[in-house]
């Protein structure tokens, strides 16, 4: 079971991170929520990897021997509903840019950075387009 | 349980639970009823805290644990002076913030959403320093992270939408790397809670807690735009409206700086003292950095947003220089720094709308025009530089004393080295965008732009606070001492 999960999330962290260095904007999103998975995995076993006893500690004993801890599974809970509403929103992100730009390679956006002139400083930053509040 | 002790457990979770309220508020008001809610519930919730920290150094450490359970099995928010002091100043910016945002000056697009996501944010903030709990710093992070994605999005523009982009993929991989080490933190010591990690950690083996900081500072590092994980600040700040820029320049990196403060300096207090040279001199190359980056550049929002990495460093500097003063100085420095740093982005819009512009090269000639302006930017510019009698001045000295006491000289030149750098950065700003006359090239304003008064007095309150803080610097030093002192590791 354990070498089993070590597995997993030697995999999902490995193409987690992959997805994550990729030029493409799903694919980073990708491989966000890939990690995020992963390091959910990670979470899950630090409560120890139990059979299904339950986790209650019998009268006269101190300690629990092979149950696992529910904490990190609550722990793990409140992390996966995080994760897929942040997934959510970077989704919605990456598609908007996406529509906007008219690509999905990350080089594109160099909007926000500034150009170099030809002394080598830098240009000012361009002015907003039309449509969008004065600044 | 009397009635006394409710009313102190809802005074400690007050300064998070009204921005919360508040945020939800104006999500459910009709439009002409947002704004007013959003400004008195700030002030509420700035009273709210003041009052806790008032209770605090009163009385000592508040905390309140939930659901009923014993400390250290239920979720504890804990108010000591040092996060009491960071929920006043954040409720402060965020009252400043907001007020800015009223007058309209380079104001955000008021879309439904914006002043619900800018009490989350605030909750969020306020939630990061006031808990006592690990996994719930991560939630609290999280919250951040949303909220301000969401501030970045809110109104459709192609550069804020790019710019948030870049900002949620670096800030979202750093809190799952923080998500990792609390994972491993909890497998070796079975805590959360913050006071039994202390005692839980502490009789864990030297390299074992040097591995565990190590994983746990690097999220806390990249939140706080430290060398060499800054890279998203300068690269998604610039763009966003500047009340919200502001907020976000005064409150977010200091939140991840509070949290290598609270966990290396209160959890982890038996810390080798390795890891604080390796933090020094990660602090170094920050400040370096930082203000070289500010000089490279003409674009003033693009200038002060490298200087809020430049002095991340300075207060990451202070950590290193460990418990006892290092930690007061760190104290005093962000309490102070969020007040100048903000109000030096909601200067330069006013210095914007009143016939600046953002780039310097084509600005010029307001001091003939608004000298009174020019005034009032140079008191949060020369506190960041530390001259005397601005706040900057104490801070900077608490720093550099500290460093040579401690025997860290080279530590202390590098932080007057960047001293320099920044005053000629900021002379940079007030020479360009006041002093020279006016270039030919740049359209003239069509009429003298009046500056809205609201706009004014928040700057002007601000600055106040600033020369304040630097003509009467024991109250605030007590209190930095106090929160050094309550605490870990303290000699």
């Amino acid at each position: 079971m354990s070498w089993l999960l070590l597995l997993g999330v030697a995999s999902l962290t490995s193409s987690g991170i992959y997805l994550l260095l990729s030029r493409d904007l799903l694919r980073s999103v990708i491989g966000l929520t890939l990690l995020g998975t992963a390091i959910n995995l990670v979470l899950f076993t630090s409560g120890r990897i139990g059979p299904v006893q339950p986790p209650i500690v019998p009268d006269g004993l101190a300690a629990l021997a092979d149950a696992a801890n529910p904490l990190p599974q609550a722990l793990v809970l409140t992390a996966i509903v995080i994760g897929f509403a942040l997934a959510c929103l970077a989704l919605v992100l990456a598609v908007a840019l996406r529509e906007d730009e008219g690509t999905d390679r990350v080089d594109a956006l160099r909007g926000t950075e500034p150009g170099e002139g030809e002394d080598g400083k830098p240009l000012p930053m361009p002015m907003p387009e039309d449509g969008e509040a004065p600044r | 349980m009397s009635a006394g002790f409710a009313a102190m457990d809802a005074l400690v979770a007050a300064p998070l639970l009204l921005p919360l309220a508040v945020g939800l508020l104006c999500g459910l008001l009709p439009q002409r009823w947002v704004r007013p809610a959003s400004v008195v519930g700030a002030l509420a919730s700035l009273a709210a805290s003041v009052a806790l920290l008032a209770v605090v150094v009163q009385d000592g450490t508040r905390s309140t644990g939930f659901g009923g359970w014993d400390i250290p099995f239920a979720i504890v928010l804990v108010a000591d002076p040092l996060g009491a002091a960071m929920a006043v100043i954040a409720a402060l910016m965020g009252a400043a913030c907001i007020a800015f945002q009223c007058s309209g000056v380079d104001a955000a697009e008021e879309t439904p959403t914006l002043h619900p996501l800018l009490h989350l944010l605030l909750a969020g903030v306020a939630g990061a320093f006031l808990t006592g709990d690990l996994f719930n710093l991560y939630v609290w992070f999280e919250l951040m992270l949303v909220a301000a994605v969401g501030l970045f999005i809110h109104q459709r523009s192609r550069l804020l939408q790019e710019a948030g982009f870049k900002y949620f993929i670096v800030n979202a991989f750093g809190t799952l790397v923080f998500l990792a080490a609390i994972a491993w933190v909890y497998a070796r010591t079975g805590h959360l809670n913050f006071a039994a990690l202390e005692v839980a950690l502490g009789a864990l083996p030297a390299h074992e807690q040097l591995a565990l900081a190590a994983a746990l500072a690097i999220g806390f590092l990249l939140k706080a735009g430290a060398f060499p994980l800054f890279g998203w600040l300068p690269a998604s700040y610039h763009v966003l409206p500047t009340p919200i820029l502001a907020l976000f320049a005064g409150l977010l990196t200091k939140v991840g700086v509070y949290a290598i403060l609270r966990v290396w300096g209160d959890v982890m207090p038996g810390l080798p003292l390795s890891a604080n040279e390796a933090l020094g001199w990660v602090a170094v190359a920050t400040m370096v950095v930082g203000v070289l980056g500010a000089a490279f550049h003409w674009d003033m929002r693009r200038i002060l947003a490298f200087h809020i990495v430049s002095q991340i460093g300075y207060i990451l500097l202070a950590i290193a220089l460990g418990a006892g003063e290092g930690h007061a100085a760190a104290t005093f420095y962000t309490l102070h720094h969020i007040i100048v740093k903000a109000n030096l982005f909601l200067i330069a819009a006013l210095m914007v709308r009143a016939g600046g512009d953002w780039d310097l090269r084509n600005a010029g000639g307001l001091w003939k025009s608004h000298p009174w302006l020019g005034l009032l930017f140079l008191v949060p510019a020369l506190s960041l530089v530390g001259i005397p009698p601005l706040s900057g001045f104490w801070a900077k000295l608490l720093v550099v004393r500290e460093a040579f006491a401690s025997g860290h000289a080279a530590w202390a030149a590098a932080a007057l080295l960047v001293g320099f750098l920044t005053l000629y950065s900021m002379m940079k700003i007030w020479m360009e965008g006041f002093w020279k006359p006016r270039p030919a090239a740049a359209a003239t304003p069509a009429a003298e732009p009046t500056l809205p008064p609201l706009a004014l007095a928040t700057c002007t309150a601000l600055a106040a606070l600033t020369v304040a803080i630097g003509l009467a610097p024991d109250g605030l030093f007590r209190l930095a001492q106090a929160a050094a002192a309550a605490m870990g590791g303290t000699p």
